[in-house]
């Protein structure tokens, strides 16, 4: 049986709809994950890389501008995690976001988004390709935690 | 953003009524936070029980007001903090910075 798992969404550039981001996670995870545990970890992932993903690209690249538009193509194939965001904006260096400090009387309240990418996932770029621009995050998941 | 406000000798609890805290209402929190410190309230803890998911954004409006709060010599306590709200803190390393309390009567308790 195949359980390959691809799936597309295309969204204004804006944040209102971040908690349909949040529930698309519950459902993959559904789908993906073997037991509750792991869909739970699952669910918990997806939702933080594909928010933190979706909101960098429409504040960074798309400047919150509501007439762009992202398009993001999730798949889970024998056991690795893609997902594409796509865009038309301007683009950004993902290169320039330095790391946060995490010391205390330095804190800024901004550039952890990045950060979480990096943390979460095993890579993460960000390139033109195809006349847009493409923030693209990987993971090999735990085998024995997905269905298939 | 429906948050609820309560006193209780001199500290300010809010309660934040919502099951999360991302880009898309983490300025309102901001904005509301800071509006307490501008009153000049200086001791605030923030009840997060009821949020369930918390990105970036927020994390950066909570260090914000903990910044304001240092500011003015004041400070910022979080309370019930949940789940996925936990791995956020602990993966960015704020559990470090913030005092965190399992419940708001532990953090009135850290006042007295």
């Amino acid at each position: 049986m195949n359980n390959d798992i691809t799936i597309e969404i295309t969204m204004p550039a804006t944040t209102c709809h971040l908690r349909l981001i949040g529930r698309i996670s519950e459902i993959l995870a559904e789908e993906i994950g073997n037991r509750d545990a792991d869909r739970a970890a699952l669910c918990e992932l997806l939702s933080v890389v594909l928010t933190e993903g979706v909101v960098n690209v429409i504040k960074h690249a798309c400047l919150s501008d509501l007439n762009n538009e992202i398009r993001i193509r999730i798949s889970c194939s024998r056991g690795i995690l893609i997902i594409m965001i796509y865009d038309n904006g301007i683009g950004f260096d993902l290169d320039a976001i330095p790391d946060p400090t995490f010391i205390t009387p330095a804190l800024t309240d901004k550039g952890r988004g990045i950060f979480i990418l990096r943390s979460l996932m095993d890579m993460v770029s960000y390139r033109h390709a195809n006349g847009s621009n493409v923030l693209e995050m990987t993971k090999k998941l735990d085998s024995e935690k997905i269905t298939g | 953003m429906n948050i609820k406000m309560e006193q209780n000798e001199g500290v300010v609890v809010l309660f934040v009524r919502e099951d999360r805290l991302d880009a898309n209402n983490s300025e309102e929190l901001k904005r509301e936070l800071h509006r307490h410190f501008d009153s000049g309230k200086k001791n605030l803890i923030i009840d997060l029980a009821e949020i369930h998911f918390i990105d970036s954004s927020g994390l950066g409006a909570l260090v914000s007001a903990y910044k304001n709060a240092s500011l003015m010599h004041g400070t910022l306590k979080l309370s019930g903090l949940q789940s996925q709200v936990k791995s956020m803190f602990e993966l960015t390393r704020l559990y470090r910075v913030f005092d965190i309390f399992s419940t708001v009567d532990d953090a009135l308790l850290s006042y007295k």
